[in-house]
């Protein structure tokens, strides 16, 4: 069938195990940027200062409406030019963080607005301050409602890691190219990449589930 | 822009009232809800609102409670500004530093409990004791304790609020509010959204805090029976303005006004 090859997978399976690593270091590190990031372009649309809010706005838009390919290609390629060498993993990380962080700013901004307006009102009633209102009162309640949103986009930056191949990163999909250009066969290094990916996003998103019920228990909200 | 200089920067002299407004006006755009509103209430008594839907009630007790700004006039509490500061001599707005200070006094419960809903009952008492007057957990939890046993809820004290009924969470509510030891408590037709049988757990709350406290208390209620039983004063607002008010015997037994009758009565034939 397709001249699959068994001896040549198996040999070529511990390279791609190795990348797979990577290319989980590359999601977690990335999804890790943009879990904090985001945060603090949600929370900057809610500063008082309308100038502050209209430029974050702005730059959410901006990063959402262009391609991660660009931006990719954009922080590695445009950066030097400014005097600014990154690495591919520092210039990949950045840019798929930063990417993701405008997606999730726009979850935790419907989070924290499904927040009802009691629960603002009771913090000012206790006289406690801003940060602690947010960070005790609201984001803790603002993220039930995050956590799908969040699960996909987790899910989503783990997919789209391989676009990080274009400037270099060794992660899978490199690997697989690396192995094909290197061999001339490309079917089993590309055909085990898909089922690595699938083999790792199903039960993740399953796991998310289970994640988010268990929050919303721990935090009574059931 | 209104002369402050009519204002005086504290209120001095033998009976300086707990609470004052002085000529409070309130709008919404076009719409004015309270217009030049006076009205004092004493250390220690218990001053009732009653009134029509939209009259305004709930907008008086928002304003003390600082979750609205005022448009014109000034709010005392313990002889203080509250909305305003003294800026060399005169008053201006207070900013949000002065008003976090100034609102340390007044404590507020409200129609839908507003209870935080990943916090127990204990957890939702401690949260302020500890994170705003930065009292020791033990110490907080003491106190959180004691009055969770005052308004019955210390069964049910590591109960998250999604697991007690309306007027349990109320419960929980007012001793949230207390555990801050305010001066003053506001109490907004807190038992509006309970079932018919558990307003008594609430309104007993209440009762017990009139007989056995000194706490200065202005509340909002459609219960014309509970009113005045434990009221000292009853305030008769209509469309923005005090219409009529007095002791609970003479407003609701002889009523001057005809708005005020027209409103009791009308209040009583819906019982
Ligand atoms: N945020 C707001 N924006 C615009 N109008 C408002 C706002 N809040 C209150 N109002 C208006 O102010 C008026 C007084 O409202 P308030 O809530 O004080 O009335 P109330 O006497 O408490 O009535 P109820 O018995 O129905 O609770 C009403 O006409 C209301 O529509
Ligand atoms: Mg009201």
């Amino acid at each position: 069938m397709f001249d699959w090859r068994w001896d040549f997978a198996f040999e070529i399976l511990p390279r791609l195990l190795q990348a797979t690593l990577n290319t989980l270091a590359a999601a977690g590190v990335g999804y890790g940027i943009a879990v904090v990031l985001g945060l603090v372009f949600a929370l900057a649309q809610r500063t008082p200062s309308r100038i502050v809010t209209m430029v974050v706005r702005e730059c959410v838009e901006f990063i959402r409406s262009t391609p991660l390919v660009l931006q990719i290609f954009f922080v590695f390629f445009v950066g030097p030019q400014f005097g600014i060498r990154l690495s591919p993993w520092v210039a990949g990380m950045i840019a798929i963080g930063l990417h993701y962080s405008a997606y999730l700013s726009e979850v935790y901004r419907g989070g924290l607005d499904s927040v009802p307006k009691g629960q603002w009102e009771a913090c000012t009633a206790l006289n406690l301050s801003t940060t602690k209102t947010y960070f005790r009162v609201i984001i803790p309640q603002a993220l039930p409602p995050s956590l799908a949103g969040m699960g996909n986009y987790l899910v989503g930056i783990f997919k789209d890691t391989p676009m990080l191949s274009v400037i270099g990163v060794a992660e899978l999909m490199q690997a697989a190219n690396a192995i094909g250009g290197s061999t001339y066969r490309y079917l089993e290094p590309y055909t085990m990449v898909g089922i690595i990916f699938l083999a790792i996003s199903l039960p993740a998103a399953g796991m998310i589930k289970l994640f988010e019920a268990w929050v919303r228990k721990k935090l009574g909200m059931n | 822009m209104e002369d402050m200089s009519q204002y005086p920067t504290e209120l001095s002299g033998p009976d300086v009232p707990m609470v004052r407004f002085m000529s409070v006006t309130k709008s919404y755009g076009a719409l004015t809800v309270l217009d030049s509103l006076d009205l004092d209430v004493s250390e220690g008594e218990m001053v009732t609102v009653i009134g029509p839907s939209g009259s305004g009630k709930t907008t008086v007790l928002r304003m003390l409670m600082t979750l609205e700004t005022i448009n014109g006039g000034v709010i005392y509490v313990d002889g203080k500004p509250l909305t305003h500061m003294e800026k060399n001599g005169v008053l201006v707005r207070a900013d949000a530093k002065y008003l976090r200070r100034a609102r340390s006094s007044i404590g507020m419960c409200f129609q839908h409990f507003n209870l935080f809903p990943h916090m127990t009952a204990i957890q939702n008492c401690m949260e302020g004791p500890v994170q705003v007057l930065g009292l020791p957990k033990a110490e907080a939890r003491e106190r959180s304790e004691e009055l969770l046993s005052m308004v019955g809820m210390i069964d049910k004290k590591d109960q998250h609020p999604s697991r007690l009924s309306g007027g349990q969470q109320q419960r929980v509510a007012i001793a949230r509010a207390l555990a801050m030891r305010p001066k003053v408590m506001l109490f907004d037709e807190v038992t509006s959204a309970l079932d018919p049988e558990v307003i008594g757990e609430v309104t007993g709350v209440i009762r017990k805090l009139v007989a056995e406290h000194n706490l200065t208390m202005l509340m909002v209620t459609h219960q014309m029976g509970f009113a005045r039983d434990i009221s000292d004063r009853v305030c008769f607002f209509y469309q923005g303005k005090i219409e009529e008010q007095g002791a609970p015997e003479s407003l609701f037994g002889n009523p001057q006004r005809e708005r005020t009758q027209q409103f009791l009565s009308a209040v009583k034939a819906a019982d």
